[in-house]
């Protein structure tokens, strides 16, 4: 039987370095790869595959509970064990939801216990991590087993659609399976609501204009359309979100 | 080096202007009822205006003389100062009454008296009040002191840099000497007493060794520039007011940052004072943590404990930069000592 494969994360060199030589002490698993933070490790994991993802909780680009959040859209998610120096609410949450964690600095047989036992992240405990997230810079979207990142920078409008959210960015759009309503919590610095199923990046919006609507409920009225930079397409301003033209 | 402190320093603006600010007070009340009917609000500011006017000569020559006397009766016992600091302002206000009513307005003895009676009830009330504010400041002292030791070096650096060391210690085991000496060093200025001024020389040290671990963790991803113009030899500063702040600028200007970043410490006379300005990138998120604001209040507390108001602290963004400036006075160490 092949040795299980791990995965280390951290964006310090030196940490990397300590988990290699402890992982070799331990024996019996194999380090296929090291990435300095969340979208290395998941460009890594498309391509490689990975048993045990050992991740750092602190880490600049996306830190390690987002990481933990965008695998479980992989279609056979890997184990999880997070590391950390000191963080207080980190080990509390993960206490209270049995999710594996080291301390820094780690011991040897501490690793050993903790790899023997190693457990991909429940659904319940993604949401328990989620107060924990720092960053939340990207978006995944989960297409055949496999995991794409959209950087929020690039996203210009969240549509509600039935089940799912339309992401648009300038060259495509993608769906997302989530509620209109978490985003805007979320995101809440970056987007704003202007319309019962929209919200549109504050940074792509390049203005307003009057026009008569085409389709819908409220054919051959007036209202307002937010116009948006880079793509030709127009979106409804409803009369309740019509406060937002003032603002912006 | 703190001997006789209790006597409130008159070479602090913060003494003089809460001095000021106390007679006004005094004044006010004292004026409120003047006996007459018909009061109004015009007539008790022109009675207010009228006696300050009498009031704040005397007060002057008072304050201008206890802040040239200071430096000597700082270094007499505390009762004897007391007597000297009463003496003097009643001999003051004595003469001024004297100067009043022989080139002004002639007094009647009552007056003389009237006058005589409330300037010393006003020295004691003074002097009562500097003495409870100095009361107020000292437990303050310890407590400031106990919270600088709790909240000054994160957990989240102590053992990210012994996991570094740990690290080292296989393939680099010099390089592993070297950290944790610095880390001994750190420390060991961190659990001392930390209440009195020590060398600029010797934060920007203790300073250079902390940023020494933080490059073994960190890598090329920490880049410093020190600059260091022309700073008066033997300057005083209280201990660890720069090393938090490079801390801060590190955990929230460079960590969060895959590419890194540079910190920026600058260190320059000003006038008659100090400037310390340490900057670093601003993080690409705004940080929710609190920590910041923590290092920030303990160390604008600790600058008023030494300082009062005559130092100060600021924090901007710029330049996609944040930046904090502290100025501090440099005099010599017995005239900056309060409390």
């Amino acid at each position: 039987m092949a040795s299980p494969r791990l995965l280390i994360v951290d964006d310090e060199p030196l940490a990397r370095q300590r988990l290699r030589d402890l992982v070799g002490d331990v024996g019996g698993y194999e380090v296929a790869g090291e990435a300095a933070n969340g979208v290395e490790a998941i460009s890594i994991l498309q391509e490689a595959s990975v048993d045990i993802v050992l991740v750092d909780i602190r880490m600049p680009m996306m830190d390690g509970i987002e990481l933990a959040q965008h695998l479980r859209g992989l279609s056979q998610p890997p184990k999880l064990i997070f590391t950390t120096a000191y963080d207080h609410y980190a080990v509390q949450a993960f206490e209270l939801n049995a999710i594996d964690y080291l301390l820094k600095p780690i011991r040897s047989e501490r690793l050993a216990a903790a790899l023997a036992k190693a457990q991909p992240l429940q659904a319940a405990q993604s949401q328990a991590l989620w107060p924990l997230q720092e960053t939340h810079d990207h978006l995944s979207i989960h297409e055949r087993g496999k995991v794409l990142l959209v950087p929020i920078a690039d996203v210009l409008y969240l549509r509600a659609e039935l089940k799912y959210v339309t992401v648009r960015t300038r060259d495509k759009s993608y769906l997302l399976e989530t509620s209109l309503n978490q985003l805007e919590q979320i995101y809440a610095a970056q987007f704003v609501r202007i319309h019962r199923n929209a919200l549109v990046a504050r940074a792509a919006i390049s203005g307003f204009e009057k026009q008569r609507i085409s389709e819908g409920e409220e054919a051959g009225e007036t209202a307002w359309v937010v116009l948006i930079k880079g793509i030709p397409e127009t979106l409804l301003v409803s009369r309740r979100h019509q406060h937002v033209i003032k603002a912006t | 080096m703190r001997k006789s402190s209790r006597i409130p320093n008159f070479r602090n603006l913060g003494i003089h202007l809460r001095v000021l600010l106390l007679h006004l007070c005094l004044l006010a009340l004292l004026t409120v009822y003047d006996g007459q009917s018909g009061w109004s609000v015009s007539s008790w500011l022109n009675d207010l205006a009228q006696i300050g006017s009498q009031w704040l000569p005397p007060l002057l020559l008072v304050m201008g003389a206890l802040t040239l006397a200071y430096p000597v009766i700082n270094r007499w016992p505390y009762r004897l100062a007391l007597m000297v600091i009463f003496l003097l302002a009643i001999g003051i206000t004595a003469l001024s009454a004297y100067g009043y009513q022989r080139w002004i307005l002639p007094f009647t003895s009552a007056q003389y008296w009237q006058v005589m009676l409330l300037c010393v009830a006003d020295v004691l009330v003074c002097l009562y009040y500097l003495d409870l504010l100095q009361r107020a400041y000292s437990p303050a002292i310890a407590e400031a002191r106990l919270q600088a030791l709790q909240a000054r070096i994160r957990p989240h650096f102590l053992f990210n840099s012994l996991n570094a060391a740990l690290s080292l210690i296989r393939s680099q085991p010099q390089r592993a000497e070297t950290a944790l000496e610095d880390m001994a060093e750190l420390f060991r200025v961190l659990m001392a007493d930390n209440r009195d001024l020590v060398p600029l020389s010797q934060e920007i040290t203790l300073c250079q060794q902390y940023l020494n671990i933080e490059k073994l963790r960190l890598d090329e991803r920490l880049q410093c520039d020190w600059q260091l113009e022309d700073i008066p030899p033997e300057v005083m500063i209280p201990p660890l007011i720069l090393q938090p702040l490079l801390e801060n600028a590190v955990y929230h200007g460079i960590e969060p940052q895959s590419q890194g970043g540079v910190v920026h410490i600058e260190i320059k006379p000003s006038g008659k004072s100090l400037l310390l300005r340490i900057s670093n990138p601003l993080p690409p998120r705004s940080d929710k943590s609190g920590g910041n604001k923590m290092a920030l209040k303990n160390i604008r507390e600790r600058l008023r404990l030494h300082y009062d108001l005559e130092a100060q602290l600021r924090q901007y963004e710029a330049d996609q930069r944040y930046i904090v400036e502290i100025v501090i006075p440099t005099r010599p160490l017995s005239e900056v000592m309060h409390g």
